[in-house]
């Protein structure tokens, strides 16, 4: 009963909080009735204001690259239309790279959702789970034959972003408080984030890295992977992919195929 | 485009003894070995762009943080962006610009 009556009035007090257009809730008046906005006015912007401050915290290179007035008005509009599901924070904005793709004042910068993409994947590496990565002793026990079959089970951690611009170069030059030297944003760039230990690390990937490294994620067998990764781009280098992956932690361990 | 590659059993046995004497001649760079990479261009291969930097690195929700700012109305709106955008180009045509809206 306690209860019920609590979450009638968290259902009237919350829904003004992110909306100022909104009338003051009822139920919050002074003494003698008083409307009390102002005070309301104090959670409106602790809402507001720490969930900015969140997207900021999470999106650092993009607040970088666009400046804090124009970052926090583009996030005011989000956390407007997108409140928190979560009470953890850090949870919070998965959909802003979407939002900043569709935001009409960012559409001279394409490349800025591809950069919030890699910032979102760093921080969910940072979250992910701890794992052992796959030591390269255990694939010198692997017959030739038995390759093409092998399987590998990522790391918790192991994250890919693609992207049509140099989302990587971009991302790591305004995560960085040195000056950012001017680049050219139209070159194709693939992020692999991973975390074998404690430290996040984002790697360019090479030509038809992505999708070889894709495909081993979703289970693809070591063969089947080489393949969409060469019809993917004939410059495709397995050994150096392979090596490349296994230095970076991305896998686990052997899931199948390793008689 | 390309026909359907076929990776053989012994591109893969070739292609996997390379990649671990790779692995097993490369001890780790150093921080001045790994910038020296990306800065002869290596970092298209697997070349670390971005590394550590997780100091107070957790995100937002884990530190404590004051709301002092009065922000919650946005009526001044500020569509300028103010930041590194006027660094990156684009060509042909679009680039980031500094336009109020």
């Amino acid at each position: 009963m306690r209860r019920d009556a609590d979450l009638g009035f968290a259902a009237a007090f919350a829904p003004p909080l992110l909306d100022p257009a909104r009338e003051v809730p009822t139920a919050v008046a002074g003494r003698n009735g008083k409307p009390a906005g102002r005070r309301y006015d104090v959670y409106r912007n602790n809402v507001t204001v720490s969930l900015i401050e969140t997207l900021a915290a999470i999106y650092p290179a993009v607040q970088r690259i666009t400046g804090p007035d124009f970052f926090r008005a583009m996030a005011r509009f989000h956390v407007r239309s997108s409140p928190p599901a979560s009470p953890l924070l850090f949870e919070y904005g998965h959909d802003f790279p979407d939002f900043i793709a569709g935001y009409e004042h960012a559409q001279d910068m394409p490349w800025l959702a591809d950069v919030a993409r890699i910032e979102r994947a760093w921080l969910d590496a940072y979250h992910a789970a701890d794992a052992l990565t796959l030591a390269p002793m255990r694939l010198f026990a692997i017959a030739p034959e038995r390759l093409g079959d092998l399987v590998l089970a990522p790391h918790p951690a192991t994250r890919i972003v693609r992207s049509p611009y140099a989302a990587v170069t971009i991302f790591a030059a305004n995560r960085d408080s040195a000056p950012v030297a001017r680049i050219d944003a139209s070159t194709p760039e693939d992020a692999l984030i991973t975390r074998a230990e404690f430290d996040v690390v984002v790697r360019h990937l090479p030509p038809g890295g992505a999708v070889f490294a894709a495909s081993l994620m979703s289970g693809q067998p070591l063969g089947a992977a080489a393949m969409a990764a060469f019809d993917a781009s004939p410059e495709f280098d397995i050994a150096a992919n392979i090596a490349g992956l296994i230095e970076a932690g991305a896998f686990t361990s052997l899931a199948a195929g390793d008689a | 485009m390309s026909a359907k590659h076929v990776v053989t059993t012994l591109a893969l046995a070739g292609a996997m003894s390379t990649a671990l004497a790779t692995l097993a001649a490369a001890g780790p760079l150093t921080k001045a070995e790994a910038d020296a990479a990306v800065a002869a261009k290596k970092e298209k291969c697997f070349g670390v762009a971005l590394k550590g930097q997780n100091d107070c690195a957790a995100g937002p929700g884990t530190t404590c943080q004051g709301t002092s700012t009065v922000d919650f109305q946005g009526n001044a709106w500020k569509f300028v962006q103010g930041g590194t955008c006027t660094s990156i180009d684009l060509p042909g045509g679009k680039k980031g610009s500094l336009k109020p809206v």
